[in-house]
């Protein structure tokens, strides 16, 4: 069997979610990639071991990775492949289901284990429930969530790359502009070290206070839905059920209260610290490590302990 | 120009889940059931675009059971015109629900479908994308912001490194992503009023699509519960479990 894997990719950097899904894919049979746009990093995807064949799409018109041509790409290279994979990242959940209807699949999203060829594990309900599929379907579609497999290595493998000729743009969507938050930061999904902040944190201007700490640690930055949606940092900083899955080793939740949508996107870190002032805080009840009191005091004296 | 908004009853977001003891599924009798928050924004942004005389009419609709009816007068209530209620078994799968909604399409023919980005029963997260597809539509997913002008939608998309702007032609398909709006609350005087709004029912079978699930549910398991662990009392003391004894700094 083998698996055609849409490793996705930003600013000229693989995915990591995408490298995992490549782990995901090599658990079924061969695995070929398929990159979009950037020559640089279909190179890059050559290197990755166990890809057997890079299939690079060009084209100027696959550039910004957009839903309505990539998808059509996909679906004009199906035939050959028993699985179309992706990582779950927001690439990923946009084509993947587009592709999968245009094939008349019902696409499995969010896969967070893989029992067979047919079968498949997936949370549901925020995480509160995993539910094990099976597809009926002849072709599999699936996304895998990052954090629930390892990354495939970068570096080893050097499989050769092949030029695919486009397929037909629906010429329906145009890209516009994109506006990344230029941070110096590892990225959010796929951090060592999370340092996250919730409606405890107040205001986007104290929400600063937990940069120093995070440096200290070469933490990533994330937030609740509550900061985000009070302004405090942007929406991509939100980790939970509708924001990002993280499983780093280590996350901090300063200010969290530990919604269920919380707790969803970061339960399966290996371990949780929380900082509260309010001792009855869900939070605690899946936190290794608690301590009861104003973050405003903690978080600098923690800062300041680690020197 | 008229909007079509899909909306899902499902679990109250505020209740804890709990699966079935036969490992059957999450049991949903006697469980508060109310719509999709994600179908609560997109039945707003489509309400507001009315508001604004972008939108001529909204139409809502729901596929499932007949109680699906509560979610449908809910939306009616926020400012939906009408209402279909396509009876099938309850939560049918993504691919026959955009394969419902493609049949709607014909039968409406509306210049925008605005959807929620995702039911927060199943977390699937594509029947948005499934429906574009199928109508050979440009899709405007995970939307923090939507503006129609000149013949096109221009949709800001939240992205995982930040957002993304895309121009799409109409007719489109847009998924509501939770910041595009804060959905208001119906007012009593609306509620009343969408009890004299008209409901359309019909069978899934009757616009002729095939509802065969194409996934079946081998189990359902809670998932391991993270044990509660302690409470320290300072900040010393953190530093040196987490050095000594968990070993992650």
């Amino acid at each position: 069997m083998t698996a055609l894997v849409l490793l996705d990719h930003e600013e000229g950097r693989i995915r990591k979610s995408a490298l995992s899904a490549v782990t995901a894919a090599s658990q079924l049979g061969d695995v070929h990639v398929l990159v979009a746009g950037d020559a640089a990093v279909a190179q890059a995807a050559a290197a990755i071991p166990g890809v057997t064949k890079v299939l690079h799409a060009a084209d100027a018109q696959y550039a910004h990775e957009l839903a309505e041509p990539l998808a059509a790409l996909i679906v004009s290279l199906a035939g050959g492949y028993d699985q179309i994979i992706a990582a779950a990242s927001a690439v990923g959940k946009n084509v993947l289901p587009r592709a999968a209807a245009l094939l008349d699949v019902q696409p499995i999203p969010e896969v967070v284990s893989i029992v067979d060829a047919e079968t498949f594990v997936r949370p549901i309900y925020a995480g509160n429930a995993l539910a094990t599929v099976r597809s009926f379907d002849a072709k599999k579609v699936l996304t895998v969530r990052g954090s629930a497999f390892d990354a495939a290595p970068a570096e080893g493998g050097s499989a050769p790359i092949e030029t695919v000729a486009p397929a037909t743009n629906p010429n329906v969507s145009e890209f516009v502009a994109v506006y990344l938050s230029d941070s110096e930061r590892p990225e959010l999904e796929s951090a060592r070290v999370v340092v996250s902040g919730g409606r405890g944190l107040q205001s986007e201007e104290k929400f600063h206070v937990l940069e120093p700490l995070a440096d200290k640690l070469g933490a990533a930055i994330g937030a609740s839905r509550a900061a985000v949606d009070s302004g405090f940092v942007p929406n991509e900083f939100q980790v939970g059920q509708t924001g990002k899955i993280v499983a780093p080793e280590l996350y901090l939740a300063f200010g969290i209260s530990g919604a269920i949508q919380h707790l969803a996107g970061m339960k399966d870190s290996r371990v949780i610290v929380a900082v509260n002032k309010d001792p009855e805080a869900p939070i605690f009840q899946v936190a290794d490590y608690g301590i009861v009191g104003d973050l405003f005091e903690i978080v600098p004296a923690l800062t300041e302990a680690l020197n | 120009m008229k909007i079509v908004v899909p909306v899902k009853r499902v679990v109250d977001y505020n209740i804890k889940p709990r699966v079935k003891a036969d490992g059957s599924g999450v049991e949903t009798t006697g469980v508060k059931m109310s719509m999709n928050p994600f179908d609560e924004i997109a039945v707003e942004e489509a309400v507001r675009l009315k508001e604004k005389g972008v939108a001529s009419e909204v139409v809502v609709v729901s596929i499932g059971v007949q109680q699906a009816q509560d979610t449908l007068r809910t939306a009616m209530a926020m400012g939906a015109d009408r209402a279909i209620l396509v009876l099938s078994e309850e939560s049918p799968e993504p691919l026959a629900v955009a394969k419902v909604l493609k049949a709607i399409n014909e039968k409406e023919q509306p210049g925008l479908f605005i959807l929620g980005k995702q039911a927060i029963d199943d977390d699937m997260n594509a029947t948005g994308q499934m429906l574009a597809g199928l109508l050979g539509w440009g899709q405007g997913t995970f939307a923090g912001k939507v503006e129609v002008a000149d013949g096109r939608v221009k949709v800001s998309r939240e992205i995982d490194g930040g957002t993304e702007d895309v121009s799409l032609a109409l007719p489109a398909v847009v998924t509501a992503d939770l910041r595009l709006n804060e959905p208001r609350y119906a007012s009593l005087p609306n509620i009343m009023k969408a009890r004299k709004k008209p409901t359309e029912t019909l069978k899934a079978e009757d616009l002729g699509v095939d509802m065969t699930r194409r996934l079946t549910v081998v189990s359902v398991a809670e998932p391991e519960q993270r044990q509660a662990g302690v409470k320290v009392g300072s900040v010393g003391e953190l530093v040196e479990k987490l050095r000594n004894e968990a070993k992650v700094i």
